[in-house]
């Protein structure tokens, strides 16, 4: 089994560890997961599907948490910025 | 899309943490049919995360070792989202599972207290396990310059674990006082498994700054957090970090128990002396009845496993060791209590509601939670309050609102397919136009 | 301990806010007394749709006057309010119901209430996730939703400005020949006690003929542009009519933040706000049969509450037979909303003697007494 897994955070290619969230995906790319309905930055937060910071689209779906979402190679993921 | 299974266990047990995975094992040893649901896409809960795979052995390792060899059926990436009546509807990548039980038992864990303060939602700002748990799904650390804060013995194994990882470990910010926590790791070192464990923690902590009578004031950067301003014995100071963990202990999550009319006393689920709730063939197990730490929580999966698959003489022996275990959680509660003086480190315009940005001032306004959240929508986001509902109970002393399904957010058609399970409540259905 | 006051409003949800409102501006000093806090009701469980119905003449001209009031407020009420107006799209699934189109139209136009008929292609345009094969739609540009519990709350502030006491967290006891005597002892003394309290008006006026009619809503996560106006299906007024059985229809509407609120179900006799799973299915099933993209929207949260309903479908505005100085303002089954202004405009006619812009007289309580109709 491969070590890292490659996948699209808005569109660049970023590698994780093999068994990385999405959610990890999108702290490693340096982006931020959503913006705020005041328009602030965030990114995630409480790392265990509590809080609902790491919202992203996922292939196409929006509203995802990605911390419990593991990171699928060529997954598509898209996130506010 | 809409493909719905349906299932039927013996005993099925919600949350395969160090609770869960217990109580499922023991139940499967007892000779019950086990169902284990968890909405991770590995077993372990938070604790126990990446355990599984890991090549040092620990304690969790023969747990799950036997839940391995155990015909324990694991569902994993399954969010149980409904429970009544025999019956619990989990929403799963492609549908919904309903899956009846004779016994249920919950072992649904408890998330972190968050409270706010200036700064708190800038990105890279965590909570405390929130980083653990990040870390350990695989966000890398090395070379981060990470500063931690907020109370109890979480900390220090986060701690541990970032400096294990590479990160440079600024300093621990615990707001407890000095005598509570030396009293509380005097405690400690009266459990012979915590013994061990406190002597590798303090030796993994070597110097890394520990303060107590301290907490954060404000989280500041641009478009991230760049430095942290804390107080400590009263004084301030600014500290240049990349990451900032922290969290204020540890709620219990027992939404699935309200739902299912469990008996809640002072935010707790209560339970008797085989871990039955008030609700016949539920039984709770875990940080849900009192937050107690790990060997508490295996204790008492142990006891419902047997219990709910029929031993109850089995869990005798087991009692006494709970009643050790059950010391050391009073013991915990008191050396962590949080004081009042975070009741004010927010500001007027601090964000009280992250998923609604409502500002504190707005929210405190109107005196209850139910009237806060319906004229400020906070706590209407799909966290459904989880993080600023529990801040809110503890700044202002109010309490909750019912639970109403879904539990978590489910796609509407697994809502809407929760009426094919087991007895319906309610009044006959006439006719449906 | 007493306190003295002109007219004492029992419920401070959105129509006796409205009452207060009301009262307030023609300068009567009024006390509003509510066991919990404002709008926590069906102010907070319903929809906030505002809406003229062609039901009956009593009910167009009730629905139509209150709506141009809302329409008039529009510009002064505050952005929680969530004032919109997206209009109402009543959607026919067939011929059948396109005949009940083209004679609801008739109908409005005749009465000065602008609408435009949709064949399907137009409805299609106007809201693109409706599935394919309805048969058109009648638009009615002037409705418009809003949030009803900041509604109720920016009324009584304006009540408040004008010197109205509001009086929250006292759960009234009794009421009658002038006095509120609520659970800790104080009384309220007063020349009229106005009972606006929902589905629970009977229980401070016994007699009335007001039932619980439980209705469940289910909210989604944010999706905007999933639809762009209030939609109910015209099958919707079987349900409403249906006065013995449970039942469900479509009846979705966007909210300002894009969330989506999805209804509406009725049922009798039924006690508790616990969510009912067998009927939140049907509703959404129903829901899925015109918006099929919904089944796979993320549901938040739901929850149930009570309609007040009458027999006659019309609200019980104005004096009690039995006792005059208590004016009942309820009653008002799913238009609790929309006809909140009006029901203020007309107690605050009751009470000062002034001559109402409609006739108040299908609305009035003794009707019920007399078994006279709308």
């Amino acid at each position: 089994m491969p070590d890292t897994v490659t996948v699209r955070v808005n569109g660049r290619a970023v590698t994780v560890p093999a068994g990385a969230t999405v959610a990890v995906a999108i702290l490693a790319a340096g982006a931020i997961s959503r913006f705020s309905v005041t328009g602030h930055p965030r990114a995630p937060f409480c790392g265990m599907g509590t809080c609902f910071e790491c919202r992203s689209e996922i292939n196409g779906q929006p509203h995802r948490r990605g911390c419990q979402i593991l990171c699928e190679p060529g997954m598509n993921i898209q996130s506010d910025g | 899309m809409d493909s719905s299974t349906h299932s039927h266990f013996d005993v099925v047990v919600v949350g395969a943490g160090p609770a869960g995975i217990a109580a499922a094992v023991t139940a499967s040893d007892c000779g019950a049919t086990v169902g284990l649901i968890d909405d991770n896409p590995t077993a372990g809960g938070q604790i126990w995360r990446g355990e599984a795979h890991k090549t040092e052995r620990s304690a969790a390792t023969p747990w799950f070792e036997r839940l391995v060899r155990s015909s324990v059926k694991k569902i994993h990436g399954a969010r149980a989202f409904y429970v009544d009546d025999g019956m619990l509807a989990a929403e799963i990548a492609d549908g919904t599972r309903t899956i009846a039980y004779r016994e249920l038992i919950l072992a649904t864990g408890a998330r972190e207290l968050f409270l706010p303060f200036p700064g708190w939602t800038l990105p890279n700002v965590f909570g405390a396990g929130g980083l653990q748990a990040l870390m350990k799904s695989g966000l890398p650390v090395a070379g981060k310059r990470i500063l931690i804060a907020g109370t109890g013995p979480l900390l220090l194994a986060v701690a541990a674990y970032a400096r294990k990882c590479g990160a440079d470990v600024l300093g621990i910010c615990e707001q407890t006082t000095m005598r509570k926590m030396m009293r509380f790791a005097a405690g400690a070192a009266a459990i012979p498994s915590k013994v061990a464990d406190t002597i590798r923690l303090a030796w993994a902590l070597r110097g890394i700054p520990h303060w107590t009578n301290s907490w954060p004031l404000a989280a500041l950067g641009n478009e991230r957090v760049e430095r942290v301003r804390i107080v400590r014995d009263g004084e301030g100071h600014e500290i240049k970090c990349d990451y900032l963990a922290c969290g204020f202990h540890l709620i219990p999550n027992v939404e699935l128990a309200r739902l299912a009319g469990c008996q809640i006393e002072d935010g707790f689920v209560e339970v008797d002396a085989w871990q039955q709730t008030s609700v016949p063939r539920i039984y709770c197990v875990g940080e849900p009845t009192s937050i107690g730490g790990v060997e508490m929580a295996v204790v008492e999966g142990r006891i419902a496993g047997c219990a709910a698959a029929g031993h109850r003489e089995k869990a005798r022996p087991l009692l006494r060791a709970r009643e050790k275990y059950a010391r050391f959680a009073r013991e915990l509660k008191d050396a962590f209590a949080l004081r009042h003086e975070l009741k004010a480190i927010a500001e007027p315009d601090t964000l009280l509601c992250r998923c609604e940005d409502v500002p504190l001032e707005r929210a405190r306004a109107f005196g209850s939670w139910r009237a806060a959240k319906l004229q400020t929508r906070c706590g209407m986001g799909p966290c459904q309050g989880r993080v600023c509902g529990s801040a809110a109970e503890f700044l202002f002393g109010w309490g909750t609102d019912s639970v109403r399904p879904p539990v978590f957010p489910v796609e509407c058609a697994s809502l809407a397919s929760i009426t094919s399970m087991g007895s319906s409540t309610g009044s006959s259905t006439g006719e449906l136009i | 301990m007493s306190i003295q006051t002109e007219v004492a409003i029992v419920g401070a949800g959105i129509v006796g806010a409205a009452c207060a409102f009301e009262l307030a501006k023609a300068r009567v000093p009024v006390a509003v007394i509510d066991r919990g806090f404002v709008g926590g009701g069906a102010t907070a469980a319903g929809m906030g749709h505002i809406v003229v119905m062609d039901d009956s003449t009593a009910q167009f001209a009730l629905t139509r006057y209150s709506q141009t009031l809302w329409d008039e407020l529009e510009s002064e009420a505050p952005a929680t309010v969530e004032f919109d107006r997206c209009g109402t799209i009543w959607v026919a699934a067939d011929e059948e119901e396109m005949a009940a189109v083209r004679r609801k139209s008739a109908y409005y136009n005749e009465r000065g209430v602008r609408t435009e008929i949709l064949d399907a292609n137009a409805l299609r345009e106007a809201e693109p996730n409706l599935r394919d094969g309805l048969a058109g739609g009648l638009f009615v540009p002037g409705d418009s939703v809003l949030y009803a519990p900041c509604a109720a709350e920016f009324l009584l502030r304006e009540a408040r400005k004008r010197g109205a006491e509001i009086y929250l967290g006292q759960p009234g006891v009794a009421i009658g020949q002038g006095t509120v005597s609520v659970a800790d002892g104080t009384t309220f003394v007063a020349k009229y006690v106005v009972n606006a309290t929902g589905h629970d008006a009977p229980r401070l006026t016994p007699g009335i003929n007001v039932k619980s009619r439980k209705g469940h809503l289910v909210i989604t996560d944010r999706y905007p542009r999933m639809i762009r106006h209030q939609l109910v299906e015209l099958g919707y007024l079987k349900s409403a009519h249906s006065i013995k059985t449970d039942s469900v229809a479509f009846n979705v509407q966007p909210r300002k933040t894009g969330q989506v609120l999805i209804g509406s179900s009725r049922q009798y006799d039924v006690a508790g706000t616990d969510v009912d799973a067998q009927i939140l299915s049907a509703m959404l099933a129903r829901a899925f049969r015109y918006i099929p993209s919904l089944a796979s929207a993320s549901s938040i949260r739901t929850w149930a509450g009570f309609r007040a309903a009458t027999p006659d479908k019309l609200p019980l505005i104005g004096p009690w037979t039995e006792d005059p100085s208590v004016i009942l303002a309820a009653g008002h089954e799913g238009l609790g909303i929309t006809t909140s202004l009006a029901t203020g405009r007309l107690v605050t006619d009751q009470i000062l003697g002034r001559t109402p812009a409609i006739s108040i007289e299908p609305y009035l309580p003794s009707r019920q007494m007399s078994g006279a109709h709308a």
